[in-house]
């Protein structure tokens, strides 16, 4: 895998700077104007953050019932990078908006599952940190939990509120905008992978140390 | 393993179903902010975001990298197992 | 045996508790407080925001099963009975429903001390369908224990277990909160929303089956060290 590991960085560092240009050229979209822009940094974020949720809580499930550590090396990198990309996306969602609805924070289904599930992978982060012994596993059973709470999270806060845009903006996306759209969300994908690789690499020399330490012993 | 990062990535996005775009609701010239703004922050926001990041990774790379080495020297010099 | 091992636990949680009465009282008094704290807050000219009362009961109840929960496992801890029960040759889920049946019992009396108190001092109709609201309580009760006696067990050993608690069980839980809630407030409406009511003890039930399902399942490989 890390063979791949330069020409992923080659083409996502390509893709992410050819972006802007795409995203300027792309039509505007009739009733937001310039800001709906952000809709290509907002959407693709959450595209790659729920992709890494998925990963986090397959991997966590692999971890705690085949007891596999590289299982649980991925888990903790995919929620750091969950974590990282759902912040990117409760900002620009905000910042896109606040313009387009007027107010920062609408309470509406959508951005609220979006904050539920980020509050859940940053406490997977903080279990792992100060949880004391055993946390990796507490940390895995929540990734699984939290995983298994999607249905219900839509289920019930979306029977609670609902103003964001429609389920599927992009069917709908007038001609001229899928194309950057889907580039963007390729890039972050890529990004996404690429970042998951990096923090796995972390996590592998922590191993290695690990190993070492317990050499000394 | 990529392959099934990638993999796990394709199935992860399930095409979503189908509504029309809901337009934004007209709002009164006063609550009107320019756009430009927050676009730049949005833009500016993931950049900087996925750069400390990696920084952070980098930094938490030099520190194990650190106590790796220490702990080779010790027992390069100690033991000499 | 995994029922005779479950009400083991059970029996044994209850006897302890029935001698001292301790979990029981400042649980009761603590939820009680919180209702207090809430009412001082959203009480104006002595009349309540609309829909407060559901909400009151809810948080007041998810506040104390909090506590509850975690002074239940520190109990385990103080006189290291944890590992005496995992020792045991008890099938591990057994301990952990249990448990259970221990908090949602706790849960349930401490509810039935709140319930009138809530209708009391916010003029909240709460009995108008009382069944529903049974359904409703119970099923959300049992949907919040099962979580959280899970996460509770794991943290046992954790010097911030007090405070992890919490933040790993709210936002699991946030579907419970927003069922139990709202049936509430439906059944607290001038002419009570039935079918509404019963929606959300379906959804509450449906979260209860899949989240005590996962619970036993992960129970075993989270308890072995």
């Amino acid at each position: 895998m890390k063979k791949y590991f330069i020409p992923l960085l080659a083409v996502t560092t390509a893709m992410f700077a050819y972006a802007p240009i795409m995203i300027a050229n792309a039509p505007f979209e009739a009733s937001m104007g310039l800001v709906s822009k952000i809709f290509y940094f907002h959407v693709p974020s959450w595209f790659a953050m729920f992709t890494a949720v998925f990963i986090c809580g397959i991997q966590s499930a692999m971890f705690l019932f085949k007891g596999k550590p590289t299982a649980d090396r991925i888990a903790v990198s995919a929620a750091e990078v969950a974590v990282l990309f759902g912040l990117m996306g409760l900002v620009t969602g905000p910042l896109w908006g606040r313009k387009s609805w007027g107010i920062w924070w609408p309470w509406d289904a959508r951005v609220t599952i979006a904050l539920i599930l980020e509050l859940t992978f940053i406490a997977y982060l903080l279990v792992r940190k100060f949880g004391g012994p055993g946390s990796e596993k507490l940390a895995a059973a929540l990734a699984i939990f939290g995983m298994f709470n999607v249905p219900f999270l839509y289920m019930s806060v979306n029977i609670w509120r609902t103003i964001h845009p429609k389920t599927s903006v992009v069917p709908a996306l007038p001609t001229g905008m899928p194309g950057p759209f889907w580039f963007s969300v390729a890039a972050y994908l890529l990004l996404m992978t690429l970042l998951i690789q990096l923090r796995l690499q972390l996590e592998e020399r922590r191993a290695a140390l690990d190993a070492l330490y317990l050499e000394e012993e | 393993m990529l392959k099934s990062l990638l993999f796990s990535a394709a199935l992860a996005l399930q095409p979503p179903p189908q509504t029309e775009f809901v337009p934004a609701n007209s709002l009164p010239p006063s609550e009107q902010l320019p756009s430009a703004p927050l676009l730049v922050a949005a833009y500016t926001f993931v950049w900087l975001a996925a750069m400390f990041y990696l920084w952070t990774i980098w930094k938490r790379l030099g520190k194990v990298d650190a106590d790796i080495r220490t702990l080779q020297q010790r027992r390069g010099s100690g033991g000499g197992r | 045996m995994f029922a005779k091992v479950a009400l083991l636990v059970l029996r044994k949680d209850v006897v302890i508790e029935a001698k001292s009465f301790e979990m029981f009282s400042t649980t009761l008094f603590f939820a009680v407080s919180c209702v207090l704290v809430f009412a001082f807050a959203l009480v104006r000219d002595g009349t309540i925001v609309a829909d407060a009362a559901a909400g009151i009961l809810w948080i007041a109840i998810a506040f104390a099963g909090t506590l509850a929960l975690g002074r239940t496992f520190e109990r385990e801890r103080y006189a290291e009975t944890l590992r005496a029960l995992l020792l045991a040759p008890a099938p591990r889920a057994a301990i952990y429903v249990g448990k259970l049946l221990g908090i949602v019992l706790l849960l349930a009396v401490a509810e039935a001390a709140l319930v009138p108190l809530v209708t009391l001092l916010f003029s909240a109709p709460l009995f108008a369908r009382p069944l529903l609201l049974a359904g409703l309580l119970l099923a959300g009760t049992v949907g919040f224990a099962a979580v959280g006696t899970l996460f509770a067990a794991m943290l046992v050993r954790s010097r911030t277990r007090d405070v992890m608690l919490p933040i790993l069980l709210y936002p699991i839980t946030v579907p419970v909160i927003i069922a139990g809630v709202r049936g509430t407030a439906a059944l607290l409406e001038a002419s009570p929303d039935e079918p509404v009511a019963r929606m959300w003890i379906a959804l509450l039930a449906a979260f209860d089956v899949v989240f005590i399902t996962l619970a036993l399942w992960t129970f075993e490989p989270l308890m072995t060290e």
